[in-house]
């Protein structure tokens, strides 16, 4: 998956969280919580979803590399990258 | 003969979940969704566990705990249920209070409960604001150290009245003391605050019919009448349970039963460490409640008293009052017909934390006479707030720790789960026995409907994951640590 795709995955995940929330303004750098109204519980949905779609597990102590975009992002693609090109 | 309530049952499931509380059943809808194939157990002939309702002749509905929860649940049911429940939530509007030290009504968010601290109370506004962030900054994760008292008494010292106005709704909401841990009061209290208390229209009975369609929707098979007897090992794998005498095979359990009931029953101590055994041991039970229902006749009407009613003669706040016998605290919840779109009928339900043993070891007659009292005394008080009550209701019930031990199966009764150190027990459940999981009431912070049904969304995470990485053996999951 390319940066574009693991990001546009991301933000499909957002969408369904939190569906009040706009997502075309959200600035990559700047931590979610403070952009979207995200709570602990969010973001377990965040990894519960990561898991379902793409069969990824975020354990624990890495929640913390979800906390913007850019590290969503940079924490994923590697990952989602060697997903595809194992399946 | 005897009814077989698992006739058509599947022989095996991937997950069995043990009991219908909100925790039990938001678990069991989301692994559904997940993938799994669930099957949903219930001793009891109605879903719910505590969110539950019972309906009696003469036309009453009678709701054990839905006014109220935070705004929170409205997230929750739309995340977790479905837009229509999440659309059904209200505000409750009036929160009120009546004691010695204080009579005021509140509509129970940050910004009133600040005017009333510094109104009613004169206390100043920069300790306001400073006790509300240090409130709202705590978590889940923090030291347990300081307590509830402690906490007070650096904001509020020797202001008994502002401890009282502060601590009676969530004594209410959660079972907890001034002595447990500063954080289980800080949680539940930050929710409220955020927004104010709130019930769902159409009442317990509405939700949980909701909920039921939802499950089947969802393909949880949903069994009531089914005691499970026992959780069956293999090694130190789940294998499968013992439902009304009859063995279903799984791979794991989701027990939403008591976790003293969960290890020594279900599963049995021999099974876990004997260091294991020796922390639950230690684990305290937190206190049972009496309800006393009351419901107004057809065709009667009441005056609006409120939703929520704190009343209580005591002097002040005193944890070993609120649990005594001779009640000098309760709380009433009035049901009023807008609850019950349609409906045009009226019930009030008082409720007072008790302790199991102050009612376990009476005789029938005692028993008998003692819940007759529990009612008496109730509508004496109730008087001052609905006059002629006697007349204008037409059906009273009391229900005590033992009516709840008996609905609940929860030792002791306990309508509010364990106290903190329960949740470390149900959290390291699994990695005692993998595949064997808890989402009961513990720790109070999810003994009302929002920690509850949270709660079992957060196990039915690690349910789920533990479910992968055994049906994933063919492709493994990768794991994204570095």
């Amino acid at each position: 998956m390319t940066k574009d795709e693991v990001r546009q995955a991301i933000l499909d995940i957002l969408a369904d969280i939190a569906p009040d929330e706009d997502m075309n303004s959200i600035n990559d750098e700047a931590t979610l919580r403070e952009q979207i109204d995200l709570d602990s519980m969010d973001f377990l949905d965040i990894v519960m979803e990561l898991r379902k779609r793409f069969n990824i597990e975020v354990p624990e102590k890495d929640y913390e590399q979800l906390v913007s975009m850019a590290s969503c992002i940079q924490y994923l693609q590697p990952i989602l990258n060697d997903r595809q090109l194992a399946s | 003969m005897k009814r077989n309530w698992l006739k058509g049952a599947r022989s095996a499931y991937d997950v069995v979940v043990v009991g219908s509380g909100l925790a039990g059943m938001t678990a069991a809808n989301l692994l559904s969704k997940l993938g799994h194939s669930v099957l949903l157990v219930e001793h009891h002939y109605n879903l719910g566990g505590l969110a539950t309702w019972f309906k009696r002749k003469g036309g009453h509905i009678l709701d054990i705990s839905l006014h109220g929860f935070p705004a929170g649940m409205i997230k929750t049911f739309r995340k977790y249920w479905t837009k229509e429940m999440a659309d059904s939530v209200i505000r409750l509007k009036s929160i009120r209070f009546d004691n010695p030290q204080f009579q005021l009504n509140t509509t129970f968010d940050r910004v009133d409960f600040t005017n009333v601290l510094r109104e009613r109370f004169g206390v100043v506004k920069e300790v306001i604001d400073e006790f509300f962030t240090t409130a709202r900054s705590m978590n889940f994760y923090d030291e347990l150290k300081m307590t509830t008292r402690e906490m007070f008494e650096k904001f509020f010292p020797g202001r008994k009245d502002v401890w009282r106005f502060l601590m009676e709704p969530i004594t209410y909401a959660n079972g907890s003391t001034l002595d447990d841990p500063a954080l289980t009061y800080g949680i539940v209290f930050s929710n409220f605050m955020d927004k104010g208390v709130f019930t769902f229209k159409g009442g317990t009975d509405q939700l949980i019919k909701k909920m039921k369609n939802e499950l089947v929707k969802n393909g949880v098979d949903i069994r009531t009448h089914c005691l499970v007897e026992k959780v069956h090992l293999e090694g130190k794998a789940v294998r499968g349970v013992c439902i009304n005498g009859q063995d279903i095979g799984c791979r794991s359990v989701l027990s939403n039963s008591n976790i003293l009931n969960t290890v020594h029953k279900l599963v049995g101590d021999k099974h876990f460490s004997p260091e294991f055994i020796r922390e639950v041991k230690q684990v305290r039970l937190n206190n049972s409640s009496c309800q006393v229902y009351i419901g107004i006749k057809k065709g009667e009407t009441i005056d609006n008293a409120g939703d929520l009613l704190f009343t209580s003669v005591a002097d002040e706040y005193n944890t070993e009052k609120i649990l005594d016998k001779q009640v000098t605290s309760r709380t009433f919840s009035f049901y009023y017909p807008e609850i019950r779109p349609g409906s045009d009928r009226y019930s009030i339900v008082s409720s007072t934390n008790a302790r199991y043993e102050d009612w376990a070891n009476l005789t029938e007659t005692q028993y008998k006479k003692a819940k007759e009292n529990l009612i008496q005394t109730t509508l004496d008080v109730l008087e001052k707030y609905v006059p002629d009550i006697r007349k204008k209701a037409d059906y009273f019930e009391a229900a005590t720790p033992k009516t709840f031990k008996r609905y609940t199966l929860a030792p002791g009764g306990t309508s509010f789960g364990t106290k903190f150190e329960g949740l470390k027990i149900s959290r390291n459940l699994p990695k005692e026995i993998p595949g064997l999981f808890h989402s009961g009431s513990v720790g109070i912070i999810m003994s009302g409907w929002l920690g509850a049904a949270n709660y079992g969304v957060i196990v039915a995470n690690e349910v789920d994951k533990f479910m992968r990485t055994l049906k994933d053996e063919t492709q493994p999951l990768v794991t994204a640590s570095v």
